[in-house]
């Protein structure tokens, strides 16, 4: 008898840490040459004679300070969308259908992390002369909490906006998305304004979140990362892990690939196609609504709108890496955080400050419009047409 | 009583009327097969079996109980298995997963081990093939797989549709040959052919099934000595 199905299969966690890591590498490196073949080729220009004006060093220089530092922070944007294009991709993978509800499933997961800690600081709980250790503590309740609710309120949306919608055009369950999207940031709004009288949400700050973690000096100068972005980056890979030993080492995830692939052939197998569609909902719905808490944490301000730019880049990552495909959602969430931060902190310097970091989006969507034209079925993705 | 019974039983694909009246019985540990040409609805009444298709008419009785309206998965769970035509195999799924979710239902992991052991004992060439996707092997071997995953279930009757279609002729022999040896060992057989001579051969019984009626019942010897099924099915002029 070969390996038994009880058994913890290891080669299931450690294959997708091991893409991660290629995945994390490989666009670092493309990137980082790329910004330093820019810096060599405008050393010498004005560009060049700009920075050195401004900063007072040159523009390899500058480049190569900057370096790390945007490297980490890619890293980390990289894996909250790859969380939230999981999302996207099970759905389609399942349904073919795009789940356009699901920003705002993020959103009231950032919500409902935010709104619990604000409590929790107003209990006393958090803050203030408590220890760190509880700040993790309670951190991680928040978290688990807007996993939870964001979960549950996908399994409803699908329940109540999509099932009833199964039989008909395809077109139709996406028009029903894009109104419960609309319809659940308008909730969010309308509790928020009537409960709190506001609806701009702070991160309470509490713990050390925002300390610095110096790792090494080049130059004299530090290269540090903060600590919230480390918990958001371990938290985002210890979930993406788990998911895919879910998804391809556990009974329910065969079924949920078996429900993809031949959804009348899987009901013939004894599988409640329903109740697995319900499920990756709620998997998906979690994941969305952990990249919410997370996102909030690193950035703090959220409001209703918040899972708007988010989840259309998560959706674009998705497509990038080809829609339905798990370890595709992974690669397209890092290259586009890696690509946007790199953008966001170099387009300034190499256009002489015309182009700022505000047009960094360029980057994201200008990739959804390549990717559309020349390779449809994205990085990983197979021909689409084996899928009808 | 029987194991399986329709009563007048209607189907439609949207607007067509695909099942006009099927009635039909099918007793514990018996082989019985539909035939009939293409179209005829030998596969929309297994359809309508297992619950994919619900009758707009009629009643579908499995040992007494009313099926007629049940979702497919709690038909699975009460014993009735259905290979579907096509083969229907999950293209990227493994061969080992293939076989699991063919025991699905099944929560004793030892025992869906031993299954698997008996499928390849079958099947020897699907342990070769264990960890390869299933839309990777030939059509034979997506056939084997298929009907290997119908065992893994081990249910009370077990629905097959075309095991035979596009098999090379030794292989064919060595479906029926497996057909043949799990009804011996007690599963009631459902069968839907084009190949209706082999199936006859195996069967006890047998119906004619034409334009969604059945047109003709009889023990599979009588029907393979009728001229009129041996001129339509059998090809004997």
């Amino acid at each position: 008898m070969q390996r038994s199905l009880r058994t913890f299969q290891i080669e299931e966690v450690l294959r997708p840490l091991g893409q991660m890591l290629v995945f994390s590498l490989a666009s670092s490196i493309i990137l980082s040459l790329f910004v330093i073949l820019l810096a060599f080729l405008f050393q010498n220009t004005a560009i060049g004679a700009d920075v050195t004006r401004r900063f007072g060093v040159s523009l390899m220089n500058y480049t190569l300070l900057n370096l790390p530092q945007v490297l980490m922070d890619g890293l980390t944007l990289g894996f909250v969308y790859a969380a939230i294009a999981l999302g996207y991709t099970m759905v389609y993978g399942v349904l073919e259908f795009i789940n356009f509800a699901h920003s705002e499933i993020f959103a009231i997961g950032a919500f409902v992390g935010v709104e619990l800690l604000i409590a929790f600081q107003a209990y006393g709980l958090i803050g203030g002369q408590n220890s760190l250790l509880s700040a993790y503590w309670w951190l991680l309740i928040a978290l688990l909490a807007g996993m939870l609710v964001a979960g549950t309120m996908a399994v409803l949306v699908e329940r109540i906006a999509y099932r009833p919608l199964r039989g008909a055009p395809r077109l139709v369950p996406l028009i029903s998305a894009i109104g419960v999207s609309f319809f659940l940031q308008d909730a969010i709004r309308l509790i928020e304004s009537v409960t709190t009288g506001q609806f701009h949400r702070i991160m309470p700050t509490f713990g050390n979140f925002d300390n610095r973690i110096p790792l090494f000096t080049i130059g004299g100068n530090t290269v540090d990362i903060q600590i919230k972005s480390l918990i958001v980056m371990v938290a985002a890979i210890i979930m993406l892990v788990g998911l895919n030993y879910l998804v391809n080492a556990t009974k329910v995830g065969k079924a949920i690939r078996a429900v993809a692939q031949d959804r009348p052939t899987a009901s013939l197998m004894g599988i409640d196609v329903n109740r697995i569609i319900s499920m990756t909902f709620l998997i998906g719905g979690t994941l969305g609504g952990a990249a919410g808490v997370l996102y909030a944490l690193k950035f703090t301000r959220i409001d209703p709108f918040v899972g708007f730019f988010p989840g259309l880049k998560a959706f674009t990552a998705a497509v990038l890496g080809g829609i339905g495909n798990l370890t595709g959602a992974l690669l397209g969430g890092i290259v586009l955080g890696m690509l946007e931060t790199f953008a966001g902190t170099y387009m300034s310097i190499f256009t002489m400050g015309v182009a700022g970091a505000e047009y960094k989006d360029i980057f994201a969507f200008g990739i959804l419009i390549l990717v559309l034209i020349f390779r449809p079925q994205g990085l990983m993705g197979e021909n689409v047409s084996q899928k009808a | 009583m029987s194991l399986l019974t329709l009563e007048n039983v209607h189907s439609y694909y949207g607007r067509i009327h695909a099942l006009k009246g099927i009635s039909l019985e099918v007793n514990e540990g018996e082989i019985v097969t539909l035939i009939g040409a293409n179209g005829a609805g030998k596969s929309t009444t297994l359809r309508t079996i297992s619950g994919i298709l619900h009758p707009k008419q009629g009643r579908i009785l499995l040992n007494g109980q009313d099926i007629s309206h049940i979702e497919p998965h709690k038909i699975v769970y009460a014993g009735v298995g259905h290979v579907p035509e096509g083969r229907g195999i999950f293209p990227k799924l493994t061969v080992r997963e293939n076989l699991e979710m063919g025991a699905f239902t099944i929560n004793d992991r030892a025992e869906v081990e031993r299954r698997m052991e008996y499928a390849f004992s079958l099947f020897p060439r699907l342990k070769e093939r264990i960890n390869q996707k299933g839309g990777t092997l030939s059509g034979g071997e997506q056939q084997m797989l298929a009907t290997a995953r119908g065992l893994m279930l081990k249910p009370k009757i077990l629905m097959l549709d075309e095991p035979s279609m596009g098999l090379a002729p030794v292989l064919v022999e060595l479906i029926f040959e497996i057909i043949k040896q799990m009804n011996q060992q007690g599963t009631t057989i459902l069968l839907v052919e084009q190949n209706a001579l082999m199936a006859l051969s195996i069967a006890h019984r047998g119906y004619v099934l034409q334009t969604g009626q059945i047109v003709l019942a009889d023990t599979a010897a009588n029907l393979k000595a009728n001229p009129t099924v041996q001129h339509a099915y059998l090809g004997v002029e």
